[in-house]
């Protein structure tokens, strides 16, 4: 448990399982059909790594070049429960004062509903980060309460 | 998430301005917001209460204090249900002429 104040609190309910929820976070294929921006040139997004506690990962656009857009380390993985990530851009993640770090924390609340709470903390610092993030975050969320309780992929 | 319970959440002036006051300082304490709004601590709380009711505000515990966060998921949704994709360029067009031609009043648009 972190102690500083987040920038950012989002939260959502999905008719779904934490089993489920956690496998869109971490399921390479999975992240695909959810991680799409609001602007429609956006060729969207895939998130890669082991999900190992001190591993790395990537927010890789699908582009020919996968371009790595985000990277981090994995600083908490208890599934499927919590997940919390380092965020930083590439020419930056030796600098740790850059970082920022995002929680996933997914709660059961019955059979089949979950409340997902996605926390970004440590913002402050980069008001362009900043920026595109407060946009960004409604989006993704809205797209993957849609492909989770329809099981369709977006249209794009 | 019961889309009734956002609508009546934001059929209130008070409750419209609690969230202005979020948008404009994220994570705010109970003390902060009534310092803020003409009315008295209980109804602040009731007015919250709702508001995180139907998942507009978020809540975290920092320690001793609790943070509320506009949590802008619901008017996301809502967004998404009635205004087109292929309508955002037009809508942001409009949406910046009404800014610039009330910018002398921008706080109240």
């Amino acid at each position: 448990m972190t102690t500083t104040k987040p920038d950012f609190v989002y939260v959502t309910y999905i008719a779904t399982t934490p089993e489920k929820l956690w496998q869109a976070l971490v399921d390479t294929d999975v992240t695909r059909q959810y991680w799409i921006g609001p602007n429609a040139t956006d060729p969207g997004h895939v998130n890669v790594s082991e999900w190992t506690p001190g591993s790395q990962w990537e927010h890789q656009r699908l582009d020919d070049a996968r371009t790595v857009d985000i990277v981090g380390t994995v600083v908490e993985s208890t599934p499927p429960r919590r997940l919390v990530l380092s965020w930083a851009r590439p020419n930056e993640a030796d600098d740790a004062s850059k970082h920022s770090r995002v929680t996933f924390d997914v709660e059961p609340l019955g059979d089949a509903l979950i409340r997902l709470t996605v926390t970004h903390e440590d913002l402050a610092s980069d008001p362009k980060m900043l920026s595109g993030i407060s946009g960004g975050w409604p989006q993704i969320l809205s797209n993957l309460k849609t492909f989770l309780e329809t099981g369709r992929a977006l249209p794009r | 998430m019961d889309i009734d319970k956002v609508f009546k959440a934001l059929a209130d002036p008070g409750r419209r301005h609690l969230l202005d006051l979020l948008h404009k300082e994220n994570g705010q304490t109970l003390s902060a917001l009534c310092e803020r709004m003409d009315m008295t601590r209980q109804a602040v709380t009731q007015h919250l209460q709702l508001l995180e009711e139907a998942n507009l505000v978020a809540t975290v515990r920092r320690g001793r204090e609790k943070l509320h966060y506009l949590n802008p998921v619901p008017l996301h949704e809502i967004y998404e249900r009635w205004i087109e994709k292929f309508e955002r360029n037009r809508l942001g067009t409009l949406h910046n002429l009404k800014r610039r031609l009330e910018a002398h009043d921008d706080d109240k648009a």
